[in-house]
């Protein structure tokens, strides 16, 4: 049987009909063989422009669909839910890119255009030879894997566990807690971590489905969505103790570093004991303390008190370009805490910029400033001394005078920054990091907690900075993604695999040791290979490395491809 | 009236967060007007700008400490003396520049002395010019070349690298002006010329190493002629790199309690902050001591961009006075440093402020050929 094929160009607005002629190129896939329908239309993806797809099948009969859109990581789930929805196989269906890799990349409209046509013109060619392929479920393992201890994977934790299923919550220090138990309290309601915590921590422990692994660390992940082996190794005295959990999904809330402020050396941190982190000023504050929670330096009250913001954030010189997102309302919060232990002294904040964007954090530095903290704008230049007291240099850029500012305090405001280990937790688990170094989520906005890794998502500030509410919020978020799986029992696995002509094999064992994710074994009975279907992701390295052309990979056949390519030729 | 749009997109203006860092940081803020952030401010506003009315654009020493601190990698440093470019353009070059701008074209150096002259500071010491197979060239600063008073430096690095078994050579008559100055003066022209001019001398007599006695000369030639053929060092890289190879040993005690200068051009901006520091401790007998104010975090002696002659627009505070004070104030009997400028403004300022007998300015290459 012939195959009757419908091809549906989409404008995306003007990203693509700027530099396509979209007209053109629909009366050009009418000429193609087996093109019997050929459309165009504003938005593909809309509902009226998904049902010209669905109406063209049903009323002409189509056998397959070629969709000139955006790329194949955007829309190829939904359109083959499209062609599935009127009947088709969604295997049956192939997309061509004319958004990324043709009308953003060109500004020749005529040369656009012409690209575009090859493109829908090869898809095309392909799409006709492409067969049917069942859509395959696994079972799940129903259990879930949190690795970091905070307050991100504490809560992820517990909402898993909640849902009825295991948890194995594994982090690195021998105690719970995270950045949060080094806080004294949280802004804006001046809540102290120990009240936060404390349930928290009860409930996990009482919990009969989670377990927890402290002074622990995953060294390795495998498997896929549903199905993944944690390699752990707890370091308890000094040789490690090996185990392998076996879950269906994976919440990564590894946490963030703060900014080492050595890295400014202009402003005298190391150099002064009386230049301080803001981490440091919150173990000082703490009546379980050092001070027993008395604001005391050198066995001093401070009675000059600079609190300087934006320390390694916002700075190119630090290679830190964004902002840190917490720095502002620690300052704000650490300027009220002075206030309340020291009515009298001279506390002063200097900023560039004042950013208390979430609820109630207006209201909170309102209240700051009432309570005689004063805000002076300019970032500082240096800090040095001059007889027993510091100088912080700076321009009040509202007065434009450089100014000298006497402090017996100076609290740095430092940002959040990857940690170090980020790379191996990336290499670990498979997953891609952003350009600020911290782990990067699919879509910011569509898919924030999602990962490139199916069944993995992401968590709290190893994402990217931000406070305890937004932290918390990704960490249910992460959960109630990670419970999908657990819930539904079953995944879907890839169905385009590899399989194995048994007549060509000759059982030399590449593709055994191609394939990244172990779907290929020698049978030792037959000597040949066989593909494990559940964990092929139908990559296509074994295809490309076999030298008796004995295994492919269902919708990347040779003919398939090679037909592809002939018709750009 | 000058094009504020042009200077915005030539010096990436846009990215400026009007923080003050720059301005906090300038050392010559707290004495005149000079206002960076105001300056790419009213850039960006692209108001109404009246060169020539703008004095303090001539206080900036180049020392770029207000680049080095910027955020946003916004150089106000080159801003101004792009502004001192079109000044000198528009012909109204300030007084005390003209001579040795001239005599920097003329005779090669700005101290307005005769070409033919520029090698008296090295009467007696026989010293071999400069040709193929020899590795290694001795640059001195014009500054080390013709005055007195810091012409002691360049004999003593000859004496030292002879020591060390450093096989060097020198330009004699046809060593000039480096350009430093006049390119920051904003004399860009100038510049150019005795860039490519140098380059040519260098490429003939076959240099693949220079090492400066000035690190206004080591700053240029590393950064500024966009020139491959050769590597530079300042003389503190050299010595401290012979002291730890065990080339060059100090056998004579030197008694002081020493603190240092930082010149801008060696440590701001080029890093070079330890080298320095491990010749002065590797001498017998020498206790050093930093300043509260050193390194990332030094003071510039407004020496630079320039600045050596033009007084600016505040001479009654000067910068260098305030250094003496501080250096008094570690106990230090010598204050070392490693440039002819850093060397000139604090022994003037030495003898200005009545510390003669408290405290010696001495640059590190003296000090190391009398530990020798």
């Amino acid at each position: 049987m012939k195959p009757r094929i419908g091809v549906y160009i989409c404008h995306c607005g003007l990203n693509i009909a700027n530099s396509v002629d979209v007209a053109s190129a629909r009366e050009f896939a009418q000429t193609l063989d087996h093109v019997v329908s050929a459309r165009n239309y504003t938005y593909m993806c809309s509902d009226p422009g998904q049902s010209l797809i669905t109406q063209d099948i049903r009323e002409l009969g189509l056998t397959h669909v070629v969709v000139a859109s955006c790329s194949p990581r955007m829309h190829e789930l939904t359109f083959r839910a499209t062609v599935q929805k009127a009947g088709l196989n969604p295997y049956c269906f192939e997309m061509a890119n004319i958004r990324e890799q043709c009308s953003w990349v060109h500004s020749d409209r005529v040369l656009a255009t012409q690209k575009a046509k090859e493109l829908i013109a090869s898809a095309v060619a392909k799409v006709g030879l492409l067969v049917p392929l069942e859509e395959r479920q696994v079972a799940v393992t129903q259990a879930a894997l949190v690795v970091g201890g905070g307050v991100a994977g504490m809560q992820a934790a517990l909402d898993i566990a909640d849902a009825g299923f295991q948890v194995h919550l594994v982090e690195k220090d021998s105690q719970l807690g995270g950045r949060v138990s080094q806080l004294y309290s949280t802004f804006p309601t001046m809540e102290r971590t120990a009240d936060l915590l404390a349930p928290m921590l009860q409930r996990i422990h009482a919990h009969a489905n989670i377990h927890v692994h402290t002074d622990s660390r995953v060294e390795k992940l495998d498997g896929f969505v549903g199905n993944f082996t944690a390699t752990v190794h707890q370091y308890l005295d000094r040789a490690a103790q090996v185990s392998e959990l076996s879950v269906g999904a994976v919440v990564v809330a590894t946490g963030a570093a703060t900014f080492d402020p050595i890295e400014k050396p202009e402003l005298g941190f190391g150099t002064y004991p009386n230049v301080i982190s803001s981490l440091q000023f919150e173990q000082l504050i703490n009546p379980e303390g050092p001070t027993g929670g008395r604001l005391v330096v050198e066995g001093k009250e401070p009675q000059e008190i600079v609190f300087i913001q934006c320390v390694g954030s916002r700075d190119k010189t630090t290679g830190n370009l964004y902002c840190s997102r917490v720095c502002c309302m620690v300052a704000a919060k650490q300027a009220h805490l002075a206030r309340e232990r020291l009515p009298d002294a001279k506390i002063t904040t200097l900023y560039a910029d004042v950013r208390t964007f979430g609820k109630g954090h207006e209201e909170f530095y309102d209240r700051v400033r009432k309570e005689r903290v004063r805000y002076r704008r300019g970032y500082v230049s240096e800090v040095y001394r001059q007889a027993d007291k510091l100088m912080v240099r700076f321009e009040d850029t509202l007065i434009q005078q450089p100014v000298e500012l006497t402090a017996d305090l100076v609290v740095l405001e430092i940002g959040l920054t990857p940690r170090p280990e980020t790379n191996e937790i990336a290499n670990t688990m498979g997953l891609p990091r952003s350009g600020d170094g911290f782990l990067l989520e699919i879509h910011p906005k569509l898919r924030p907690v999602e990962t490139a890794v199916d069944g993995v998502f992401v968590a709290g500030t190893c994402q990217g900075p931000k406070d305890i509410v937004d932290t918390l919020a990704q960490a249910r978020a992460a959960a109630s993604s990670a419970l999908a799986p657990l819930c539904r029992g079953q995944v879907k696995v890839e169905s385009a695999t590899a399989y194995v002509n048994d007549e060509l094999c000759a059982g030399c064992g590449i593709c055994v040791a191609t394939c990244p994710y172990g779907a290929p074994a020698l049978n030792p009975r037959t000597g040949r290979a066989k593909v494990n279907a559940v964990l092929c992701k139908g990559c296509g390295s074994c295809q490309a490395a076999c030298p008796s052309k004995a295994i492919r990979v269902m919708q990347f056949t040779s003919r398939q491809v090679l037909e592809q390519i002939a018709v750009l030729a | 009236m000058i094009d504020t749009q042009a200077l915005v997109e030539q010096f990436g203006l846009n990215a400026c967060i009007q923080c003050g860092k720059c301005t906090g940081g300038c050392p010559v803020s707290r004495k005149t007007d000079l206002n960076p952030r105001l300056l790419v401010y009213q850039m960006l506003r692209g108001e109404e700008f009246e060169l020539t009315a703008r004095e303090e654009l001539w206080d900036c020493t180049t020392c770029y400490t207000c680049g080095l601190r910027c955020p946003k990698g916004v150089k106000a440093v080159d801003l101004i003396v792009g502004l001192r470019g079109q000044w000198i353009e528009s012909g109204k070059i300030p007084t005390t520049l003209r001579g040795p701008l001239t005599a920097t074209l003329n005779q090669g150096n700005p101290l307005v002395l005769a070409r033919e002259d520029r090698t008296l500071w090295a009467d007696g010491l026989d010293l071999k010019p400069m040709a193929n197979g020899i590795g290694t060239l001795l640059f001195t600063c014009c500054e080390n070349a013709y005055d007195p008073r810091v012409q002691p430096m360049p004999r003593a690095l000859v004496n030292l690298l002879r020591a060390a078994g450093v096989d060097f050579g020198t330009l004699g008559l046809d060593e000039q002006c480096c350009g430093s100055e006049v390119r920051r003066i904003g004399e860009s022209g100038l510049f150019e010329y005795l860039r490519d001019d140098n380059i040519e001398k260098f490429k003939a007599a076959g240099v693949q190493n220079i090492v400066t006695t000035s690190p206004h000369c080591y700053n240029v030639y590393k950064h500024e002629y966009g020139a491959t053929e050769y590597q530079v060092e300042h003389y503190t890289q050299t010595l401290a790199r012979l002291i730890s190879a065990g080339k060059l040993k100090f056998t004579k005690k030197v008694e002081a309690t020493v603190t240092y200068q930082d010149p801008c051009f060696l440590g701001k901006q080029n890093g070079i902050y330890e080298e320095p520091r491990s010749i002065l401790k590797a001498m017998p007998g020498v206790k050093f001591i930093d300043m509260d104010r050193s390194r990332e975090r030094s003071m510039c002696c407004e020496g630079g961009g320039g600045r050596m002659w033009l007084e600016g627009t505040n001479n009654k505070v000067r910068l260098a006075n305030d250094r003496i004070q501080q250096a008094l104030e570690t106990g230090a009997n010598m204050l070392a440093t490693a440039c002819p400028f850093c060397f000139l403004t604090l022994s003037d300022a030495v003898i200005a402020t009545g510390h003669e007998n408290d405290i010696k300015v001495m640059d590190i290459l003296q000090i190391a050929n009398q530990a020798l």
